[in-house]
């Protein structure tokens, strides 16, 4: 049960995490000084996300391994055992796929913390309650570029919609159940996952329709990450991202 | 006519030695309008090439803590830049225009962007170094003539208080750990002192802007005060720190009351303001790739912007 | 490249309730939408404020200085409108 609450914290974190990665690795280098300034606020609300469930991911582990950290836990693991998805893990080939993958994130973690605040766990609720407010932003501002880009310029339609049927086979997996999130569910401390999937295929939906673009009619799906079986892309968020802990192994910094 | 622009700059002088501040739309000479728009863009510049070396740490840093940190000091540095820009402009001049001087190699900004950040001890280096000589310079322009841009520095000032005690937090962690760790911060503190010195610019008698800026209260000390000032405040950070700072001459001069140091090797700092430093065209390729790939994106978002705003004509008429 | 910048736009932040919006800068945007967006990414990311207006710069009407004479300084001898001009004895309290 505490491995499996473990887990859980696992798979929460990870997502906000290499999110978070990926839109850090554009500090610097976005369209406009003021879409950059933006861009790093969700980077950063992401990262305080992270670091409040791997401190709780790190007491719950920690009754048995007092090694354990939010650290050890962001910086240490072997590939596998990260849980994020794949879509979070997909490149910044460019500001539409960077504004959909958002998007796409974003319709799904609204209604995912709106169930995790009904949680019997109190931390994850309360973590829930607090991420909320900052969430419901990420999702006006993606949503918003969604429909700049979508039904700007004939360029950045055809960039938008590009984007959208690369990246829609990747957001199944986010509200696909796995054996870990059923059982959270049954005991009344994750979410409902099949709640959380008609809100989000909605939302999806009408954004996409209001940005003047279509929705892939395509019913399979690429999963694996929560499940720690990951695309190409992860193993180089992890040697960039785990650099220094490689490199020097057992040192305060 | 040249009697009446005589009385106007008479004017102006008068006002500035009274220690008024001039506003955008105040009669100003034309070369004071030039000098501000070259000195604020070219602060600007700065704070967004300043961006790069830095931000090549930030999805490496080594604790979700650091992290945190480093991605905030890195997006302030954007807001900074943002708000210089945003001053530039009061003078008549697009933010646009100001990047196109910036990618032609045109303008210029601070040659210390222009070295490499080779390990996380860097970061902790410039933001102690870098960050510490850039606030001895800006707590200055606080006080400058020109209202846009003090008030633009005192924003800054207050948002950068933060920055320089994260980057001697992380030296203080190094110098505190194994003997790598200290190694690594006595590397940066070796690669990072002297570029940081010349951060002030060219010594006084070399300075052409120096007697112009001081006369109309752009800047309120010379470069070599300026300099003096950070060599007396930073060498004893260094010692605690237990750095050896990497000037033979450097030496206590009871006399004067400041440090006597050696001299600035100012062949390399004319060839880094040249553009031949070791990152220069990384950096501006950096800076123009960042442009030119979000061309179609601010397009985008005008056409959108239009097209919202014929609906709401047409649901109006 | 012919693309229209985005224009300036003005930024008001009010730091709390019971205060007055006050100007803090300027900043870059499409549109209403994106500007307020902006706004609150870069004027208020350290707890600056609790409301905010955005107004396009172009729409700004500003006194002009050379004017300021006429403007301006005929206010400066009309004391009767201040308090202080009215001669009052010490012992009245309250007014």
């Amino acid at each position: 049960m505490k491995d499996q609450l473990y887990q859980y914290l696992l798979m929460l974190g990870d997502n906000a995490m290499i999110l978070g990665h990926r839109l850090s690795e554009l500090c610097g280098h976005g369209p406009s000084l003021e879409t950059d300034i933006a861009l790093t606020n969700i980077s950063l609300d992401l990262f305080g996300q992270v670091r409040n469930y791997f401190q709780y991911a790190a007491e719950v582990k920690g009754e048995t391994n007092d090694e354990v950290t939010e650290d050890s836990i962001a910086f240490m693991r072997y590939p596998h055992e990260y849980r994020n998805t794949l879509l979070v893990e997909q490149p910044n080939k460019d500001f539409a796929f960077i504004i959909t993958r958002q998007f796409f994130f974003d319709a799904y973690h609204l209604p995912l913390l709106e169930a995790l605040m009904q949680s019997k766990d109190e931390q994850i609720a309360a973590i829930a309650h607090k991420s909320i407010k900052e969430v419901k932003y990420h999702l006006r501002f993606s949503s918003e570029w969604v429909k700049r880009l979508g039904d700007g310029t004939a360029e950045s339609h055809n960039r938008m919609q590009t984007a959208v049927d690369y990246l829609y086979p990747y957001i199944g997996e986010l509200v696909q159940e796995t054996p870990i999130e059923k059982e959270m569910k049954e005991q009344g401390i994750g979410a409902d996952l099949s709640l959380v999937r008609s809100k989000y295929y909605e939302k999806v939906k009408t954004v996409l329709q209001e940005a003047t673009l279509s929705t892939p009619q395509f019913f399979g799906f690429h999963d694996g990450g929560k499940k720690g079986v990951h695309s190409e892309h992860h193993s180089h968020i992890l040697s960039t991202l785990q650099y220094m802990q490689r490199t020097y192994p057992n040192m305060e910094w | 006519m040249s009697l009446n622009i005589d009385r106007l700059e008479q004017e102006f002088q008068a006002k500035i030695d009274a220690g008024h501040n001039i506003e955008p739309k105040d009669w100003m000479p034309e070369k004071y309008r030039k000098t501000h728009i070259r000195q604020i863009s070219q602060h600007a510049h700065s704070e967004i090439v300043g961006m790069l070396p830095e931000g090549n740490w930030i999805t490496r840093a080594p604790s979700l803590r650091r992290k945190v940190a480093l991605l905030a000091k890195v997006q302030d540095e954007a807001g900074h830049g943002l708000y210089l820009y945003s001053a530039t402009e009061t003078l008549g001049i697009s933010r646009d225009e100001l990047f196109e001087q910036l990618h032609s190699g045109k303008a210029k900004y601070s040659s210390i962007f222009n070295y490499p950040t080779l390990s996380w001890a860097d970061i902790g280096a410039i933001g102690w170094l870098v960050d510490g000589a850039a606030i001895i310079n800006q707590v200055m322009l606080t006080r400058t003539s020109y209202g846009p841009y003090a008030r633009a520095m005192v924003r800054i000032c207050k948002e950068e208080s933060f920055h320089q005690r994260q980057g001697y937090e992380i030296m203080l962690t190094l110098c505190r750990g194994t003997q790598v760790q200290k190694d690594m911060a006595q590397d940066a503190l070796n690669r990072w002192w002297w570029p940081s010195l010349m951060m002030f610019g060219p010594r006084d008698a070399e300075s052409t802007h120096t007697e112009q800026s001081m006369k109309w209260k752009i800047k309120r000390k010379t470069n070599d005060e300026l300099r003096q000032q950070f060599i007396d405040i930073t060498v004893p950070q260094a010692e605690f720190l237990g750095l050896t700072v990497p000037d033979a001459d450097l030496k206590w001069n009871e006399e004067s009351g400041h440090y006597d140091f050696g001299e600035i090797d100012w062949d390399e700092f004319w060839q880094v303001v040249k553009g031949n430093g070791p990152c220069n065209k990384e950096r501006l390729d950096a800076r123009r790739s960042a442009y030119e790939n979000g061309a179609w994106v601010r397009e985008a978002a005008m056409a959108y912007a239009d097209k919202q705003e014929q609906k709401r004509l047409a649901e109006v008429g | 490249m012919s693309t229209k910048n985005w224009p300036l736009w003005e930024v008001f932040v009010r730091s709390k309730s019971g205060l007055e919006h006050r100007h803090v800068g300027s900043l870059h945007a499409a549109d209403a939408k994106m500007a307020m967006e902006n706004a609150r990414d870069v004027y208020t990311r350290r707890q600056e404020g609790v409301s905010i207006w955005v107004v396009p710069s172009s729409a700004i009407t500003a006194s002009n200085p050379a004017h300021s004479g006429e403007l301006f300084e005929p206010a400066q001898d009309k004391a009767y409108r201040h308090p202080t001009f009215y001669d009052l004895p010490n012992e009245l309290k309250h007014i």
